[in-house]
Order: structure tokens, then sequence, then C-alpha cells
């Protein structure tokens, strides 16, 4: 295997809430020691509902937040918060809705410049300029573009403004947080397109947030399932997909609905909700939810454990 | 007999700069027990055509049809008097978004309770064990303190129940379903899609589902009406719709489909949805459409016969390509 361009280990996010004069503040704990490794110019997905952290996972590899326990090294060199500065050039992200995340009062020019007015003080305008031309050639934004504002531009287009802005450092990882669920069908497409046209050219590394199964198994080669902060299951894309062996991630596969009207499956009903990551239940995550639970579910958490296809279950399917 | 008929409907809207057609000559047939999808991109007009079935829409808004008929009452002649003990009753729709949907300041329990105070005259203890019965129904767990819960102490797939709940609590004759699980997670959108479609198998309402989920309408819809720019391009059974799509445009949004990708490099449709200044003169899907000659630049195409899933195309597609 090529060496790793990010590599994390037991990466953890708890957040204290509420908590006043007599009360002790209490703990989220969105992220629970989270490990992976993305070799260059691979994609890893990262699939899961919402409050499984996946968001926090994104804001943790972009050095939006600290991570509260773990390690996270890019290219072999470990970063702590206070080296941030230095590598945040390395990892930039794209969010999910390109109507919140333009600046409507900027151009499009003005949008994509700022990252290289703060971080590259020494270029000059017609440099700036001409970097900002490229990047938007790459992306497949016409010239006449640069002095327009985001509400003249459909949400594809916005989306490619989003990626190019992402793409003006030449960042060596994209955090890609769930980037075409904001979209239409057939504009889902060309995003999609353009994402694996630039990973081609580029040799850029994803990480790509998604709840949608069908995009997941279209763009990326491994994947890791979460739910409430861990890692249930990951491994690449074809033994996720092809052998699920956590229970979770079959209810998830059965969940997805299939464009085929043809397909006969038997779908897995998930009784009650997720737990609340206030109190976390000492066991499995999943056991509440799970139809195939023990005593020892509840009682011990299983670690994710196996080579290369891991699972985090006492009884994992497909034995 | 026809449960709801809507023929050539047409919503326009005043804007600032000028008339704006959301609802472009769409016609609409459902009968009891029916489960149809409409399916479309943002902007298409679906949920505009409902809301104007429902009489929801803002007074900037000018409906026009040459029929608009449930159950042999016609909509379009009504009082507001009348159409309110209809709306809500016999015909209920389940909004997008249900965070924004219900209302903040009333507990769920008074806000299922109302309408059957309104609509079916019961008295509290009645309600109360209505309400009770409508949230067991919907799978909400302990019912009895939920009902006592504010929209804000809910999780988004809890507060979708409680507007299904709310809808089917005077059983509905007709459920409007409005994207009624884009805000959810797959698993709950499993469960809320199983409920919709065991509620229609056990009453034998009808159920209108607007979505952009192909998945979703392949797996519950019996018949599909595409929709494009505020037109119905395409109305045909599910089978044979996503086997041998007759509009362009319904072949072009499932060869987008990810799950049908074969190679790397996804199909995709050119352009984008025509808006208020760039409606096309002939076709509206002309300027995306592989397939599109002068004729179809010019001239408005016409509606095919059944055979042809009623295509709205000149040159509809068949089995072996172009037709």
């Amino acid at each position: 295997m090529t060496a790793s361009v990010v590599t994390a280990t037991g990466l953890s996010r708890f957040y204290e809430v509420g908590g006043g004069l007599l009360s002790k503040p209490r703990e989220i704990r969105a992220l629970s020691e989270v490990s992976f490794a993305i070799p260059r110019g691979k994609t890893l997905a990262v699939v899961g509902e919402s409050g499984c952290g996946k968001s926090t996972l994104a804001r943790v590899v972009t050095m939006i937040e600290p991570p509260t326990a773990g390690h996270f090294a890019i290219e072999g060199t470990e970063i702590t918060p206070d080296q941030w500065e230095a590598h945040r050039d390395a990892v930039q992200i794209v969010f999910q809705d390109p109507y919140g995340s333009l600046n409507p009062r900027q151009r499009i020019s003005a949008i994509l410049s700022e990252p290289l007015k703060i971080n590259r003080p020494e270029m000059s305008r017609a440099e700036r300029e001409a970097k900002v031309r490229e990047v938007m050639g790459l992306v497949g934004l016409r010239p006449e573009f640069y002095d327009r504002y985001p509400h003249m531009f459909s949400g594809g287009q916005r989306q490619r403004i989003a990626v190019a802005r992402a793409l003006m450092l030449e960042p060596k990882v994209l955090v890609l947080d769930e980037p075409v669920s904001a979209l239409d069908l057939s504009v889902q497409s060309q995003i999609l397109n353009l994402l694996l046209d630039l990973q081609e050219r580029l040799g850029l590394t994803y990480l790509f947030i998604s709840h949608d199964l069908s995009v997941v198994r279209h763009v990326c080669d491994e994947i890791m399932v979460m739910y409430l902060g861990r890692a249930v299951e990951t491994g690449t894309k074809e033994a996720v997909f092809g052998n699920p062996r956590h229970p979770y991630t079959r209810a998830l596969l059965s969940a997805t609905p299939v464009a085929d009207p043809k397909s006969q499956k038997e779908r897995i009903k998930l009784s009650g909700e997720l737990p609340s990551p206030l109190n976390i239940p000492p066991g499995c995550p999943f056991a509440a939810r799970c139809w195939k639970v023990q005593d020892r579910c509840r009682a011990e958490r299983p670690a994710l454990d196996g080579d290369g296809h891991k699972v985090a279950c006492f009884f994992p399917e497909g034995e | 007999m026809t449960l709801l008929r809507i023929r050539n409907l047409s919503v326009d809207f005043a804007t600032a700069s000028g008339q704006f057609r959301a609802v472009d000559a769409m016609d609409v047939t459902v009968d009891p027990g029916e489960i149809l999808a409409i399916v479309g991109e943002s902007g298409s007009g679906k949920s505009v055509a409902m809301l104007a079935l429902m009489g929801l829409l803002p007074w900037t808004a000018t409906v026009t049809a040459d029929e608009m008929s449930f159950d042999g009452q016609d909509l379009r002649a009504i009082t507001p008097r009348t159409r309110r003990r209809i709306v809500g009753k016999d015909i209920a729709m389940i909004f997008q978004e249900p965070m924004s949907s219900l209302n903040p300041c009333f507990t769920v329990g008074f806000q299922i309770k109302e309408g059957l105070k309104k609509h079916l005259g019961l008295d509290r203890k009645a309600r109360h064990a209505r309400a009770l019965e409508l949230m067991e129904m919907v799978g909400i767990p302990d019912p009895a303190r939920r009902l006592n819960a504010f929209p804000h102490q809910l999780s988004g797939g809890m507060s979708q129940r409680v507007m299904i709940a709310m809808a089917i609590a005077c059983r509905p004759r007709l459920l409007i379903a409005d994207e009624p699980t884009t805000a959810l997670d797959v698993t709950i959108q499993a469960q809320i899609l199983d409920l919709l479609t065991d509620l229609q198998a056990e009453t034998g309402m009808a159920l209108i589902l607007i979505t952009h989920d192909m998945g979703v309408v392949a797996e519950t819809a019996r018949r599909v009406s595409v929709q494009y720019a505020g037109q119905k391009v395409e109305d045909q059974p599910v089978g044979p719709l996503f086997e041998t799509p007759h509009h362009p445009y319904t072949a072009a949004l499932l060869a987008a489909l990810p799950e049908r990708a074969t190679s790397r490099v996804l199909p995709t449709i050119p352009g984008v949805v025509p808006g208020q200044f760039d409606r096309p003169r002939g076709c509206l899907f002309a300027p995306r459409c592989a397939h599109a000659d002068e004729l179809c630049r010019t001239t408005p195409p016409p509606v095919q016969p059944p055979g042809m899933g009623l295509a709205r195309c000149h040159y509809p597609l068949t089995e072996e390509g172009r037709g």
C-alpha cells in the first residue's frame, strides 16, 4: 500500500453542554476513537445517519475544531493544534449547501481570491487573478462569470464555485460534506463527474461524507460506517457493499430505496430511535435497535476488529 | 369512478418582474386506492399544483383550470367555507419540513386534536382516545407522554410522524404527501414509507406522493407522472416507466442515477431548468435534449397517446431508440 496522505488514530471529540451554578456540565461524545488512513488519490466515504458524528469528523479533519483525544497526521507529519496555521492549506472543505456557503455580497472573483489574499500575501494582484481564472477553467466555470454574484447562478454552478474555492490553495485533501445532497438529480451527476475528474487530474484525496449510499457506491474506494460517534464497520467498497457484516450496515443497505420497481428485497425494519448522545449506553451503541442483541451486547462494547474489512460486533453477519 | 380529476391546470404568479407560469396545463387523475407519484426537479411545479388544489396559495397566484373536481364536487366553484370542510378531512396533506410546519406554540396533542374537533366534532374523551390511537399507529413510542410534548422536543423523524398522524386523523380519502421523507434518514424513511403504504392498503385511500427520489418512486408508487418546468411530460405505470421511458427527459433522468452507472463517468443532462426569462418557444426540454431538432425548438410538442406514456414530445422514445 502506498503511503497514506491522511492518517487518524483514535480521534475523539467531546462537547460539554449545559451546566449551571449547581449542575455539572454534561458531555456529548460526538466522535469517539475513530481511526482511518486514506492513500493518495483515493476516496474514503463516511456514511451514517444524522447525529452519528460525520460532520464533527469533518470539522476535526479540516482543523476547525481540535480533537479531544487522538492523533492526526498529514503525510506522516503529526499535526497538533499549535501547528494548524501552517497546515491548514493542505485540507480544504466543500460544504453541503451551496446557497448558504457563498457570501451573497461578494463577486465570484472576491470569493475565489480571498484564500489567496490571506494565505499567499506575497502574490501580486495580477498573479492572483491569473490563478483564479486558471482554477475557474479547471472546474468548468466560464471566464465571464468572474465579475458576477452568487445569486446569478444555479445550485450546480454554485457548487462548482465552492469546489473552486476549496482548490485555490492547492490542497492535498478535500473534505466533501454532503456535496451533492442539496442538488437535483440531473445536476448531481455533473458535480460527481467533476469531482472524479479533478481527483484523477490533480491526485486529490477525498474524505466524502454522505448519507446517500448510491452516490457513495459510485465514488468511493473505502467506506466507513458510523453509528453514534463510532465506526462500526470499515472496509473496501466491494467488501462492505458485497458482504455487510454489521447489522446496522445491513439495515442501512436494506433501507436504501433502489430505483428498480422489479427488485424484491426483504427490508430490515429497525425499531426504536437513535439513543441520545448525552447518555450513550455502556455496551454496543446499536444494541437498543438490533434484532440479534444478546446480554453480552448490552454489557460490553465490541471493538472494531478484523483485517482489512473491520467490524465492531460480537455476532457479525455472514460468518 | 375517479376520485380526483384535474384538467389543464395552470398557476401563474404575479412577480415584480412580470407573470411567471409555475404550472402549465397539467392534468392529474387519481382513482380511489391508487398510489400516484409526481416526480420532478425543484421548480418543476409539483408542490405548487398540489397547493393550488388545496387552496393554499397566496393571493399573488392565479389558478385556472378547465376542471378541478374531487369526488364529483367542483373545487373551483365552492365557497371558502365549503372548501374548509373538505380540506383537512377528505383531502389531507403532509408537508415538507415537519420542523417548520408544526406550530411551535402548541403541544402536538393539541394540534392533532384540533382537526378532530373541527371536522368530526368528537368530544374531549373521544378526541384523546383517537389521538392516542393515531400516535400508536404512526409508531411513536410512549404516546401518552408525547401528546404533551412541544414540537421542539421531538426529533425530525418524530415530527414527521406527528404530521402524518395529523393528516390521517380524519381518515382522508386522498392523502397528498409532499416530499414526506426528504428531511429524514434512510432507516426512518423506510419506516415512514412502509407506514404510508400500509395505511393506504388498510384504508383504501388514494395517495399522491411528491418526490424527487427515483428510489422511493420505484419502491412505493404504482403510477408515475413526470413533471418538467411546470408541464407534465410523461405519465406511465411504474414498471414500464423504468423499463421504457418515452420522454427523453425521463430517460436522461434515469440514466443519471449513480446506481445505474456503467462507467465511472455518469451521463449528465447539460444545462439547467428554464427560468422565468429563458423559456423556450417550442419544447421546454429542447435546449437540453440530445434528440432535439428544428421542429422541437420552434413548435410546442403534442401529447402522445397513452401507448407512448402520454409523452409531451415530437419524437417519443421507443424500445429501439428514437421513434
